[in-house]
């Protein structure tokens, strides 16, 4: 099949089986892909509808949207619902497990059955944490901080709290899945260093899942049994400790920010090589930086608890630790731009994400450290400065990324283009949006505006309708592509099996891909990024 | 559009070959890799419980000693002496997996799961036991502690006792579902001498079960009996 | 033929001797936990429980005939725990070092 002739196969993973009982049942990554996509969708919109409610209320600086406690519910809601239900998942759920069978050579994961049971995972927790969000609602924070989550809160903990672990388990089961398909499943030929650097990126998220989610696990199982059992553990006036409870919520907690930030590294390695037509600079520390941030990763916890009452040694070390982590993301930075250095750029839509990735990961990723440097947070902490960097490179940078991605293989997961100047325009539209949103937040933190308050003083009303007023314009940047690629999936142009002319074993196989991805499995023999030209049959 | 040589299909596979796998030997090792990647979340779980044992026997290291040795010691030894037996036969079932003895499978688990089950019979009187003494924190009961200036910490060691004996039992009961599972694919012909990864596999969680109560043991029944005879 | 664990037979003999090892390590630490040794009664029953917890892994989980991957994943595994239990008692136990101002 050559890709002179562009059309869509009349058999393909998405027609192969149209009932419900075959998506529902599939066993099919692609079709667990999908799943996956239609859920985070919805959640990141519910996130969303909170993260409104929470940025009307603080136009004014009286609290007078919200009452207090519906406050402390909407932005509660807000970060669970998007860190555990968004962020973490989304990713690796929808485009890891789409592509890495296909990077690799593969003709699924190592384990299908445990995928769709990844996903109904997710899918039951989701219903205890939103059954949590009508019986009562969550006031705790994301953070579930003690003892006022496992005594003195009168809202729905436990529910919210038996969401996010069953959840967990997803993550822990995806990442299980990864680890052994690219140790074991790897097409001939397909050694280590010859792997997109996506599936490298997947790999360290897999590990940093595999180790670090089962503390969250039990600090949960620990906090239940505190609330409905009583056992006195977290709790102070019986003896416990809740310094004890954020050394383990924050040693799966921070790590948790790197799963969520490696995948969308790992996307961006792969636009900016499509798009420079040139090989990534040094893969090889690109690859082994992946690993080093989610090893280093794990050894900064407390620089969320530099207030808390940690010891100052402590302090010290987890600060020095905080510095060195980010030296592997930096390393990332300077390859991508190394990469496109003399590089035959072009300005597509993914490109543009990617771009804008990097400016906007480099500025979070930088106010991270001044949040490591434990005089400074002092100050900092708990103030919207705080919320601004998160948001930063949670937003930035994993959101851009997934954009960027969802950009860059939607051809090929669909077999159609969307329209590209609704997608330059919506690109325009995030970018211009999220940074009016949230520029203004360092400021105000800066200036001493404290997290997690509905009314401030009236000095802060202009930033923080500027933020609003960001917030307006990057949603609508949002919802645009809801519209463009459903539109796509009926009127988008045919793509072709590689429509950008991109290396990658993903871009040799049709558009939609065969159930079994490869009539015949490949036998690599080339490096992952063989552009300016690659190889006659390296790539279609 | 070519790919590179095709890897031929053997049309000869095992039946309980998956489809996504291209033999035998990468579906028992992928098996065998996912088990102990699971077994280190494992690892992770408990490790947490673990955590919050140290941390409050470092900061009540007396309480703790005193509470611990008011638990009776047989008992708790004497689960410990049937665990290791039952990881004994777990392994011998195995064995008999490896040399396609099919009775002598069956026999082997049908043991460890008994003597599994007489674990938490035990562990469930030990149980009893606590409430008798008054020694359950929480739920509503009340908790006296003999020495009563230690109550409060005593309380703690109680709590996260339970917690750890807690889910190392329910790691129990889900062991003797999976044993259970085994019994019925090794009568009903699944399991072969050509396909045995799955008793492998379920005798590796066995056996990780069986390690944490080795370390359970020692952390929870025998922190002060040198100082306390109690 | 293939390095996989699970077609190297052990001989029963072999487990024979381990389930004895691991009854008389119990035997050991029940006899030691009875002793005062100040702070050598922790360090001993420990080491009893990390010797026994290898034997387990070494020859009943058949690690001692697996591959490197294998050990990699159970050291990676116990080292991740170790991590946390040194970072977390680095703080706990040095709560008296330094003081602000």
């Amino acid at each position: 099949m050559s890709s002179s002739t562009v059309s869509i196969p009349s058999t393909h993973y998405l027609n192969n089986g149209t009932t419900l009982k075959s998506w529902l049942l599939t066993k099919d990554h692609k079709r667990i892909g999908l799943l996956y996509l239609a859920a985070v969708t919805f959640f990141f919109m519910l996130g969303g509808a909170f993260a409104v409610a929470i940025r009307l209320e603080l136009v004014t600086p009286a609290g007078d949207l919200l009452s207090d406690a519906n406050y402390n519910k909407a932005f509660t809601l807000h970060g669970v619902i998007m860190v555990f239900f968004f962020l973490i998942p989304a990713i690796p759920s929808v485009l890891g497990n789409f592509l890495i069978p296909l990077m690799i050579g593969a003709k699924d994961l190592a384990f299908p059955k445990l995928n769709l049971l990844s996903f109904y995972i997710y899918f039951v927790g989701s219903l205890f944490t939103m059954y949590a969000m009508v019986s009562g609602g969550l006031d705790t924070g994301w953070t579930f901080y003690t003892p006022f989550s496992t005594v003195a809160s009168t809202t729905a903990v436990v529910p919210a709290a038996l969401g996010i672990f069953i959840n967990g388990f997803s993550g822990i089961l995806t990442g299980l899945n990864f680890i052994v398909t690219i140790h074991r499943m790897r097409a001939p030929g397909m050694t280590w260093f010859r792997l997109p650097l996506f599936v490298w990126s997947h790999y360290a998220t897999s590990l940093i899942q595999v180790l670090g989610t089962p503390v969250l696990a039990i600090t949960i199982v620990l906090v239940a049994a505190e609330r409905i059992f009583g056992f006195g553990l977290f709790n102070p006036a019986v003896g416990g400790d809740p310094v004890l409870f954020q050394h383990l919520f924050w040693f799966y907690s921070h790590p948790a920010v790197y799963i969520m930030i490696l995948p969308a590294m790992g996307i961006v390695s792969e636009l900016i090589a499509a798009f420079s037509r040139k090989q990534v600079f040094g893969y090889g520390f690109v690859a082994f930086a992946s690993i080093g941030i989610a090893v280093i990763g794990f050894l900064v916890w407390g620089h969320h608890m530099f207030v808390s009452g940690e010891s100052v040694y402590a302090a010290l070390v987890f600060s020095f630790l905080s510095f060195l982590v980010a030296i592997p993301s930096a390393v990332k930075v300077f390859n991508w731009t190394a990469t496109m250095y003399k590089g035959s750029l072009s300005w597509e839509i993914p490109m543009l994400y990617a771009v804008g990735f990097i400016g906007l990961f480099a500025i979070g990723g930088l106010t991270g450290l001044f949040l490591a440097s434990i005089g400074l947070d002092v100050h900092l902490t708990d103030t919207y400065f705080i919320i601004a960097h998160f948001h930063y490179v949670m937003v930035g940078g994993t959101i851009m990324a997934y954009l960027g991605g969802l950009h860059f293989w939607w051809p090929k997961i669909t077999g159609r283009m969307y329209n590209r100047t609704l997608g330059k325009f919506s690109a325009a539209l995030v970018f211009v949006g999220f940074n009016l949103t949230f520029f203004p937040q360092f400021v105000l933190g800066y200036l001493g505006m404290p997290r997690r308050y509905h009314a401030y003083p009236d000095e802060f009303q202009v930033l923080n309708v500027l933020s609003s007023a960001g917030a307006s314009v990057l949603a609508v940047g949002y919802l645009l592509p809801l519209f463009y690629f459903a539109l796509s999936l009926k009127y988008g142009e045919i793509a072709g099996d590689n429509p950008w002319g991109a290396v990658g074993l993903e871009w040799n196989t049709t558009s939609p891909p065969p159930t079994e991805n490869f009539p015949v499995t490949p036998v690599v023999t080339w490096d992952a990024y063989e552009y300016p030209t690659p190889v006659e049959g390296h790539v279609v | 559009m070519s790919n590179g040589a095709a890897v031929a299909h053997d049309p000869h596979h095992n039946p309980n070959l998956a489809h996504h796998f291209e033999s035998m030997e990468q579906q028992t090792e992928a098996s065998i890799l996912g088990m102990w990647v699971f077994l280190v979340t494992e690892i992770l779980f408990f490790g947490g419980a673990l955590m919050a044992y140290m941390v409050y026997r470092s900061q009540y290291p007396d309480a703790f000693a005193l509470a611990s040795s008011h638990i009776a010691i047989l008992p708790g030894a004497i689960n410990t002496a049937v665990l290791i037996l039952s990881s004994l036969t777990m392994a011998l079932a195995v064995h008999a997996a490896q040399t396609g003895e099919r009775t002598k499978i069956m026999f082997f688990i049908v043991i460890t799961m008994i003597l599994g089950a007489a674990f938490l019979g035990i562990k469930a009187y030990e149980y009893y036991e606590k409430y008798e003494e008054h020694f359950i924190p929480g739920m509503g009961l009340q908790f006296i502690f003999p020495e009563p200036e230690y109550q409060q910490n005593a309380q703690i060691f109680f709590s996260i006792y339970f917690v750890l004996t807690g889910l190392h039992a329910l790691h129990m009961i889900i062991g003797l579902g999976i044993m259970t599972w085994m019994f019925i694919w090794v009568k009903n012909g699944t399991i072969t001498s050509e396909y045995f990864a799955p008793i492998e596999i379920s005798g590796l969680y066995w056996h990780f079960v069986d390690i944490v109560w080795i370390f359970l043991f020692p952390l929870l029944y025998l922190i002060g009996r040198h100082v306390h005879h109690v | 033929m293939s390095e996989n664990s699970i077609h190297h037979i052990v001989p029963k003999s072999t487990y024979y001797l381990i389930f004895l090892a691991l009854m008389v390590g119990t035997a050991i630490t029940w006899w030691v936990a009875t002793i005062d040794l100040g702070p050598m009664n922790n360090v001993i029953m420990l080491t009893i429980a990390v010797t026994k917890a290898t034997l387990v892994v070494l020859f009943f989980m058949h690690v001692k005939y697996s591959n490197h991957l294998t050990w990699a994943v159970i050291a990676g595994g116990v080292f991740w725990l170790l991590i946390m239990l040194a970072l977390t008692m680095n703080d706990y136990l040095t709560r008296a070092f330094l003081h602000y101002g």
